[in-house]
């Protein structure tokens, strides 16, 4: 067990040590930042100060290392536009992506999960089939237009939720919060709606297609054999059995909503960290865009370590370090 | 003799495809009495594990019992709810499986498995539940049954895997057993041990078992009867020995001439002409006449069984001893 | 069953039993007829600034304009027929659509047959990194693509193609692999057969059904994604409208009531996406032996 889990770590850092050149690759090396910082009517001298100072003259695996050595300080440079560190700007805004995330994210999948397991358990009826043809249109209708039928429907039209903004916010441990209060909570029900969708159509096809698979097991034929109820069998053993490729997933779409978070914010006003990355592609803001990037990486590595320890902890093969 | 545990009359199990009507099981019928080990012998897709299905009402769709009937200790199955079904199986009447890796859930131990089994038809505490369960686990030949009842799937090997499996089906003592190849996927010396457990399970609980093989040799060693399957049907069935001795029709002959134990070293094994036919295009009359040398035109309709003693075949041209012999 | 039918005769007696799934190709074709067509079936040329007027501009479906004849989906805040618009953004996203997923496909199948193929440290390379990148949400990618190359058609298809091109090569590799492991591959290396013959003639069309499959979950994927990179501002510049950005371009004016705008073009990117969705299930159904009863 503690051996799996050093190996995984270790694999965690790797990704993460790649993922930091092919950022710093894809950000610094591409184009020329001095385009960006240094006005195009500035002296030949000006310009060349600039580019020492920024240490631009430099080999480019030594821009790596300054790059990096400043990272692990937590020093990710300060972004053109606000003039503020990076790390606070990005900071502050992530709270609320990261609630609207977990919102959303959870409640796909435990609505995904109830119904997929419905549709994969009885496949001809007509429940199941409404479910199918309703996750079909959840997996092909573009994100960012359900989110504009959303405002148009409830905000613009009924008039019962605002169309944006967080709302309300509560302080704790020095964050603030929406769901907390009830205007938070309106504001936060119409872009957790959006996002979420994507993410229950997955869900339900995952696990109706489980679903399917695990009941034509012998392990199911051998309960039934054995006179355990179909409740039992639905409890005990689908679920159990189908938890896994659902946790792989969950992992897997966790990091991928927050990335799906710039659309969802972008619509609904949300002040999250996607909003402020697509204004920051807007304007060229470099040092936010590698600070996003890096975080994002970093989430992601996080979220699979944290994944693959759950495993352990939930399937017996893997807790005891089984090949089989 | 007492009335039989088991009877089963005229028993159709069709699957309504896409590609049209399989007719998996078409027509058999076969009594057992207590403790009677009966073998149901046939090649793959012969219709036998299907068959097994059928008695326990686990047939999976597109297929359904369309006709004929299960008695099992007098009650029909085949008109039985959902619920009076399962109420039944795992009680009254139980099935082992071929692939021991299968049919445990890996998640949960041996432990919750059985006691899961246990709670589907009794109330019993956890103390008394543990203990049936070691008890039986005991029975079935696993050491230090307390223990591993804490253990995983994973951390046994196929053969004991089996023998958890076979405590399970036993753990309400039922009348009767379905054993589908529960010893195919094992060694040859372990398979062995579980065949002869078995059989002395049988004959100390009382308990009666349809032992599905496409092995004619491992049934043998085993059931005191036999049927032989063709195309989802019975095409001979009677005392063991008497098959053996003097099949009737031509394809038990077929098989029992197949067995390595019956040629001479150095001679080749005799083999049946041909493949099994696809059960969904069924040749007019016998299906085995196009695989048969004694075939006529006779053969173009349906052979009935036919029934002389304790046996019976269904063939127009029955194999018998002095026909045997070359003119 | 009839036994002297090829398999395409078969495989379309197949598709024919799913009704959904036929209307569904129906309108694909139909939708990418009016896309060909655009310009003898619109009621306006959208991109001649000559022919627009801004007296039409936001004007509600029915409305019959200067040009003097009505316009069935209203206009758009230039003053463009939304029908009109409608069509010729169609044309733009199927072409973005059609061409990231074939040079997606070419890219990742080739990338995923020569890991199978060569195998060795190529093999881990390559298939570690399509691994990584798999991981990594394909609309950031996107994304941070669009905004170092920036805006234009080469751009755009360049940036979807980075975030699509690791699923073919999966799933090129994947079938590859398994083919790549059977003997007669072997046996066929041992004669003097080329290698570049074994990987035509033996790996590359058992990669074909998965492959046909991806592409077109792939090629409605694109059309999506270059929806809403347009919608977020990141697309096709403003002179080249696709529907995502006919969208983004009625998106103010929705909390006003002029629903048209946007509704409309997202009407046509849905039932476009949607009926190529329906079609790949259905292909994919047909594919799966594990469902085939």
């Amino acid at each position: 067990m503690l051996g799996f889990i050093i190996q995984r770590f270790l694999q965690a850092v790797v990704v993460m040590a790649v993922m930091s050149v092919i950022v710093f690759c894809g950000v610094y090396a591409i184009g020329n930042p001095i385009d960006i910082v240094i006005p195009p009517e500035a002296t030949q001298e000006i310009r060349e100060a600039a580019i020492r100072r920024l240490g631009l003259d430099l080999p480019l695996y030594k821009q790596y290392f300054i790059f990096m050595g400043n990272l692990l300080q937590g020093d990710l440079g300060r972004s053109f536009v606000y003039n503020v560190p990076v790390l606070e700007l990005i900071g502050g805004r992530l709270p609320a992506t990261l609630e609207l995330v977990l919102i959303s994210v959870i409640s796909a999948t435990v609505l995904g999960v109830s119904l997929g397991v419905y549709a994969g358990y009885r496949p001809e009826s007509w429940i199941s089939k409404t479910i199918m043809g309703v996750s079909v249109l959840g997996f092909s209708v573009p994100s960012f237009w359900v989110g504009l039928i959303l405002i148009l429907f409830f905000a613009v039209h009924l008039g019962w939720l605002p169309a944006g903004g967080r709302g309300e916010t509560v302080e704790i441990w020095g964050v603030a919060w929406s769901f907390p209060t009830l205007d938070g909570l309106s504001h936060i029900v119409l872009p957790a709606v959006n996002l979420a969708l994507f993410k229950l159509a997955m869900m339900i096809r995952l696990a109706r297609a489980g679903t399917r698979e695990i009941m034509l097991t012998d392990t199911i034929k051998f309960a039934r054999a054995a006179g355990i109820s179909e409740g039992t069998i639905l409890r005990r053993h689908l679920l159990k059995l189908i938890s896994i490729p659902i946790l792989t997933v969950f992992g897997l779409e966790l990091g991928s909503t927050l990335a799906f978070a710039v659309v969802t914010e972008t619509i609904f006003s949300w002040p999250g960290v996607g909003k402020l990355i697509i204004d920051s592609i807007g304007v060229l803001d470099r040092p936010v865009m590698v600070a996003y990037l890096i975080l994002v990486a970093f989430l992601f590595v996080t979220i699979n370590f944290v994944i693959d320890l759950v495993f352990a902890l939930i399937d017996p093969r893997v807790r005891q370090g089984a090949t089989s | 003799m007492s009335d039989p545990v088991l009877s089963v009359k005229d028993l159709k199990t069709h699957f309504f495809t896409r590609a049209g009507v399989v007719k998996a099981v078409d027509g058999i019928s076969f009594d057992l009495a207590e403790g009677e080990i009966m073998g149901l012998v046939g090649e793959s897709g012969s219709g036998k594990t299907v068959t097994g299905f059928s008695l326990l009402g686990l047939v999976d769709a597109p297929g359904r019992i369309v006709s004929g009937s299960v008695k099992l200790k007098g009650t029909e199955l085949t008109t039985l709810s959902a619920a009076e079904l399962r109420s039944l199986r795992g009680h009254d009447i139980s099935m082992i499986f071929q692939d021991p890796i299968a049919t445990l859930n890996p998640m949960l131990t041996i432990g919750q498995q059985m006691r899961m089994a246990i709670d589907a038809h009794e109330r019993l505490g956890a103390r008394a539940a543990e203990a049936r369960a070691a008890e039986l686990l005991t029975q079935v030949g696993i050491p230090s049954a307390k223990e591993r009842l804490r253990a995983y799937p994973h951390e046994f090997s196929g053969g004991m895997r089996q023998r958890v499996a076979i405590a399970i089906a036993l753990l309400h003592r039922p009348a009767v057993i379905v054993a589908d190849e529960p010893t195919t996927a094992l060694d040859v010396s372990i398979q062995a041990q579980i065949l002869f457990q078995m059989r002395d399970l049988a004959r100390e609980t009382g308990t009666a078992m349809v032992w599905i093989s496409h092995d004619l040799a491992v049934v043998s060693s085993l059931a005191s009867k036999l049927a032989v399957m063709y195309a989802g049907r019975i095409v001979e069935q009677g005392p063991t020995a008497t098959l053996l001795r003097d099949p009737r029709h031509p394809y038990t002959a077929g098989l029992i001439a197949s067995l390595p134990a019956m040629a001479a070293p150095g001679t080749p094994l005799t083999q049946i002409p041909g493949t099994t036919p696809s059960l969904l295009s069924l040749p007019e009359g016998c299906p085995f006449a196009p695989r048969c040398d004694r075939a006529t035109d006779t053969c173009k309709t349906d052979p009935d069984m036919t029934h002389q003693d304790n046996r019976g075949w269904r063939c127009f041209h029955p194999v018998t001893r002095t026909a045997e012999v070359p003119a | 069953m009839k036994n002297n039918s090829t398999p395409l005769s078969r495989f379309w007696a197949e598709f024919r039993e799913n009704k959904v799934a036929v209307v569904a190709l129906v309108v694909v074709i139909l939708m990418m007829l009016l896309a060909l067509f655009a310009a003898f079936v619109s009621p306006q040329n959208p991109y001649d600034m000559a022919n627009l007027s801004l007296m039409d501009s936001r004007r509600p479906p029915g409305f019959v304009g200067s040009g003097g004849y009505t316009h069935l989906l209203g206009t758009d805040p230039q003053g463009r027929d939304l029908l009109s618009a409608i069509f010729y953004g169609l044309r733009i996203s199927i072409q973005i659509g059609l061409a990231a997923g074939i040079v997606s496909l070419s890219l990742g199948t080739t990338l995923g047959i020569l890991a199978a193929y060569i195998g060795g440290r190529v093999e881990t390379l390559i298939m570690r990194a399509v691994d990584l990148q798999l991981s990594f949400p394909a609309i950031l990618l996107a994304l941070v693509i669009v905004a170092l190359l920036g805006q234009g058609k080469a751009q755009l298809i360049g940036a979807l193609v980075a975030a699509q091109y690791a699923y073919f090569a999966r799933t090129a590799y994947g079938a590859a692999k398994a083919e790549r492991g059977k003997d007669y591959i072997e046996a066929a290396l041992a004669t003097p057969m080329s290698g570049r013959l074994v990987v035509l003639r033996h790996l590359l069309p058992n990669c074909t059904p998965p492959l046909i499959v991806v592409a077109t979950v792939q090629i409605a994927n694109s059309i999506s994604l270059e929806a809403t990179l347009s919608f977020l501002g990141l697309g096709l510049p403003v002179t080249e409208p696709s529907l995502g950005m006919l969208i983004s371009n009625g998106f103010p004016y929705m909390m006003s009531g002029r629903y048209w705008i946007s509704f409309y073009p997202g009407v046509a990117l849905i039932i476009l996406i949607v009926a190529i969705n329906l079609v790949g299930d259905q292909i994919r159904d047909q594919f799966n032996p594990r469902l085939r009863k």
